[in-house]
């Protein structure tokens, strides 16, 4: 039996000096006894202590995945003496089975992620229970605040954190004690000492603002004590400074909550009466003159004919100049219109604008809508998928879309998609049977029939999306002649099929 | 006479304890290491404290001030409430975030502010605060700033960059709620409001020809706070309108805030002990929504008046309805027929998909990774254990209810 003793310090370079040399030597895992210098006070010298192996040359390299430094480096960190071993264990595994630490129900393994998840947490928990306390008045000679600081980690931690405490305070200068080590930090050097340290005597003015916001931000109508003592232990209570005033906290509670039920409410100061008043004469907001656009989109901005108008953001109405000649109808608003408020702002709205600019209509000339204004969708995890509208929906919306076609009167009326087909020809026709057609309307209008621009981000064969991308572009082209000709005075029955 | 700011602290501090947030995670990393100042965020939040009501305290979360020229039956600081009113100066604020901050009592700031004037001569204010502490201070911890409802798009985005998170409370699931209970707030303008911040946020994101670094605009996104059972909206309403939110404007979280009997209540109210209960069922089925691919369809339509089972949790709730779908055998089922084991969460089965690679799993395998047998038995199939008609019996349900408790006097 071989005894290693190690100052074990939470210092991983120590160990793996010693185990390395074990291990290339070929010594077995059961024939180390491991022995912690901190834990036996380093009084005495175990029986059979031997120099370590001497490496040979020509030795087989020593190889580990990088998950075990990690590991290593954790648990090297634990306050319990079979920490050496475990590791020197896992390390003479490693070189069989290189895939140990995949393994998360093996014993060796689940033993080491305890220990790493037990060092993980008391740093965290350093990290969250440390409390500064300022010394000295104010500004120091170096023009740095100085603060000192008393833990109490139950594994070696301090050199493990000090760097977050360097990152977090790096404008003043600080000292964390603890009986495991400490650490300072004075604006150049970060040191690390792991000498056990006492408790110094220590006073902070500010821990009783903190006390007093500690008793306020308590809600006495939710005690929840085991909630509490799971997240801080009692072990960590000594050195924080509002801890004392839990049990008064908690005793008190319930007669706080039936003493706020018992009182009646009460009349409101004056200053509430004035409020209200004042808001009763506030100017409301001008409204838009009756009969015309803005009153109409107003109008629609409150629109609750359907049930779509619940889920969605806003109303996406159309826009455009009033005098338009032609308005292009489009199904209804997606992700983007609904988030902007805006009809065409999104992916299909692109392919929009850049079939629009093939065909040399400007956006500013035309008036853009939706058959339907709102935008309706299924919630998916973070993601909302788009349906498409029912007919019933396309019939209680139509009513602002006449209302829009009526004050714009506008000569030309683009359909996009069979949602917006249905909508303008009232299901007299079929989609597929006047795509492309310039068609004369009853009410003196044309009315031409192409596909939704997003219909051709949908398709996913490549060629089909080309060939179809091709044949909008072909309807855009034509769209841009008819606006031409009706500019030109042509009259609709001789542009009109 | 004036208050001392430690009077004024106790009084702004309570008005702040209804809010439920008190994250201070999910940020991006930064730390006053190269450049000096002080502060640091480092992706995962830390609690400093905990109180007595089991809730972390990692923000020093307060409001400006508690006057409030709304009238909302729900909240303390209404403007009929006879509650002690305050008010902080920018400076006080600043002041009390950096010393506490040096203590390393907080993570950070969590601001909210009654609204005074206007909205955005409040929200002027709360953006002052926040400039203050990251321009003139060079402060790098986590700030969290409540956006006042209606306050401009302007001070929205100013906001934006200074504060690592947002949020915009809901307060209630429907239309109809807030209108009955906050007269003075318009839902449509908050939802337009979140979708105004999610487009702005988005942008952000979005790579400049100049840099490929993004700019720096509310890295820890947008959350919000619903209150539960100040109106009568049932749990299915509540968990529909929390996907419509994560689904419409990239959420971060929704907080579910029971409501509590708040001194000085309004009559139209109730003076109930808050339902914690309900309240901790409602963010157990807003995980499963959000990270083990239930619907919201799945977990609230067969439960009876769309509200949740307070015995059991939604996950195991919905497995004894759907007993067709065990038992798993863990061997062989995917992911996503994993994650649907009551008594499984998201970390065991990773590594579980991790283990069988090595070998066939029995029980101690999964008592070793730390998984409840006495929860998953029914439910699974393992190389050693099989559920055989475990799964069929009638009394299964109750092998899970809490054991009955006499009821209190009082």
């Amino acid at each position: 039996m071989r005894h290693i003793t190690l100052r074990g310090r939470g210092d991983l370079e120590e160990w793996r000096v010693a185990a390395r040399a074990l291990a290339i030597a070929g010594v077995a895992s059961e024939e180390v006894e491991w022995h912690a210098e901190a834990e036996d006070g380093g009084l005495f010298r175990h029986d059979g202590e031997m120099p370590l192996p001497a490496s040979s040359p020509d030795a087989a390299p020593l190889t580990v995945p990088p998950a075990f430094i990690e590991l290593a480096n954790a648990v090297i960190c634990h306050s319990d003496p079979a920490r050496f071993m475990l590791l020197y264990r896992l390390l003479v595994r490693l070189q069989a089975d290189r895939r140990l630490l995949e393994q998360p129900s093996d014993e060796d393994v689940v033993r080491a992620r305890l220990m790493e998840k037990s060092v993980r947490r008391d740093a965290h928990k350093m990290t969250a229970f440390v409390r500064f306390k300022e010394v000295g008045s104010g500004i120091s000679v170096n023009g740095r605040r100085k603060f000192l600081a008393w833990f109490e980690p139950d594994h070696y931690i301090v050199g493990r954190k000090a760097s977050f405490f360097q990152r977090r305070f790096n404008d003043m200068d600080w000292i964390i004690l603890t009986p495991k080590g400490s650490a300072g930090w004075d604006g150049k050097t970060l040191t690390i000492g792991d000498d056990s340290c006492e408790k110094p005597d220590l006073s902070d003015a500010a821990d009783e603002l903190w006390r007093t916001y500690y008793a306020n931000i308590f809600n006495p109508a939710r005690l929840k004590v085991k909630a509490m003592q799971a997240e801080m232990p009692k072990k960590y209570w000594k050195n924080l400074p509002e801890a004392d005033l839990i049990p008064g906290l908690i005793a008190n509670a319930e007669s706080q909550v039936l003493a706020m039920a018992k009182r009646e409410a009460t009349r409101p100061l004056p200053f509430h009466e004035r409020l209200q008043e004042a808001a009763r004469n506030a100017p409301g907001l001008p409204v838009a003159e009756a009969g015309t656009w803005e009153s109409l989109r107003e109008a629609a901005a409150t629109c609750t004919r359907c049930p779509l108008h619940g889920p969605a953001t806003q109303t996406v109405f159309g826009e455009g100049p009033r005098d338009a000649v032609a308005v292009f109808v489009g199904e209804q608003p997606g992700d983007q219109e609904d988030l902007a408020g805006r009809p065409f702002v999104g992916p299909a709205g692109s392919v929009f604008d850049q079939a629009l600019v093939h065909a040399g209509i400007a956006r500013s000339t035309i008036y853009v809508t939706n058959a339907v204004k709102h935008f309706k969708y299924e919630p998916r995890g973070k993601r909302r998928i788009h349906q498409r509208p029912n007919m019933g929906e396309v019939k209680y919306c139509r009513w602002w879309l006449e209302q829009e076609l009526e004050l714009i009167a506008p000569k030309l009326v683009v359909a996009m998609g069979a949602t917006a087909v249905a909508s303008l020809a009232d299901g007299k026709f079929r989609f597929s049977d006047i795509r492309g057609e310039a068609l004369a309307t009853p009410d003196g209008r044309v009315l031409f029939t192409t596909v939704h621009p997003s219909y051709l981000l949908r398709l996913p064969d490549p060629a089909k999306k080309a060939e179809e991308t091709d044949r909008f572009l072909q309807d855009m082209l034509k769209i841009q002649r008819l606006i031409e000709s009706i500019s030109q005075g042509d009259s609709i029955a001789s542009i009109a099929r | 006479m004036r208050k001392s700011l430690k009077e004024r602290l106790a009084i702004l501090s309570d008005a702040a304890k209804y809010d439920a947030s008190c994250a201070s995670s999910g940020t991006t990393k930064r730390d006053s290491g190269a450049s000096g100042g002080l502060g640091s965020t480092e992706g995962s939040g830390i609690c400093h404290a905990y109180a007595p009501d089991g809730r972390c305290i990692s923000l020093l979360k307060i409001l400006l001030t508690n006057f409030c020229i709304y009238d909302c039956a729900y909240c303390v600081n209404r403007s009929s409430s006879n509650v002690e009113r305050a008010r902080f100066t920018p400076e006080e604020v600043v002041w009390l975030v950096l010393e506490f901050y040096r203590r390393n009592y907080i993570e950070g700031l969590f601001l909210s502010s009654g609204i005074i004037r206007s909205s955005d001569y409040t929200m002027e204010q709360l953006v002052r605060i926040a400039r203050e502490l990251r321009v003139t201070h060079n402060f790098r911890g986590y700030i969290h700033l409540k956006a006042i409802p209606e306050a401009s798009p302007q001070l929205i985005e100013e906001a934006g960059l200074y504060a690592d998170r947002l949020s915009l409370n809901i307060e209630l699931p429907t239309d109809a709620g807030v209108a009955r209970l906050a007269p003075e707030k318009k839902p449509s303008e908050i939802r337009r409001s979140m979708a105004d911040l999610r487009l702005k946020i988005e942008a952000a994101g979005e790579p400049t020809l100049q840099t490929k670094r993004r700019k720096r605009f509310v890295p820890a996104g947008q959350s919000t706070q619903m209150i539960v059972g100040a109106d009568g909206a049932n749990d299915a309403a509540i968990l529909g309108c929390s996907a419509n939110l994560y689904g419409s404007y990239g959420l971060r979280r929704v907080y579910y805030s029971a409501f509590s009997p708040i001194p000085d209540s309004s009559s139209t109210l109730p003076l109930i002990k808050p339902p914690l209960m309900r309240e901790h069922r409602l963010y157990q089925a807003d995980w499963l929504y959000r990270f083990y691919g239930f619907g919201i369809d799945e977990i609230t339509s067969s439960e009876t008046d769309g509200m949740l089972d307070l015995d059991l949790d939604p996950k195991l709730s919905w497995a004894l309805r759907h007993r067709g779908e065990f038992p798993v055998d863990i061997n062989k089922a995917d992911r996503e027929r994993l994650l649907r084991v009551p008594g499984f969460g998201t970390k065991t089965v990773k590594s579980l998909l991790s283990a069988r690679r090595f070998r066939r799993l029995r029980m101690d395998d999964l008592s070793r990774l730390g998984v409840s047998i006495k929860k998953v038995q029914a439910f699974i199939i393992v190389e050693d254990w099989s559920p055989r008609r475990l799964i069929d019996r009638p009394d299964l349900r109750q092998m899970f209810e809490p054991q009955p408790e006499q009821l209190r006097l009082l």
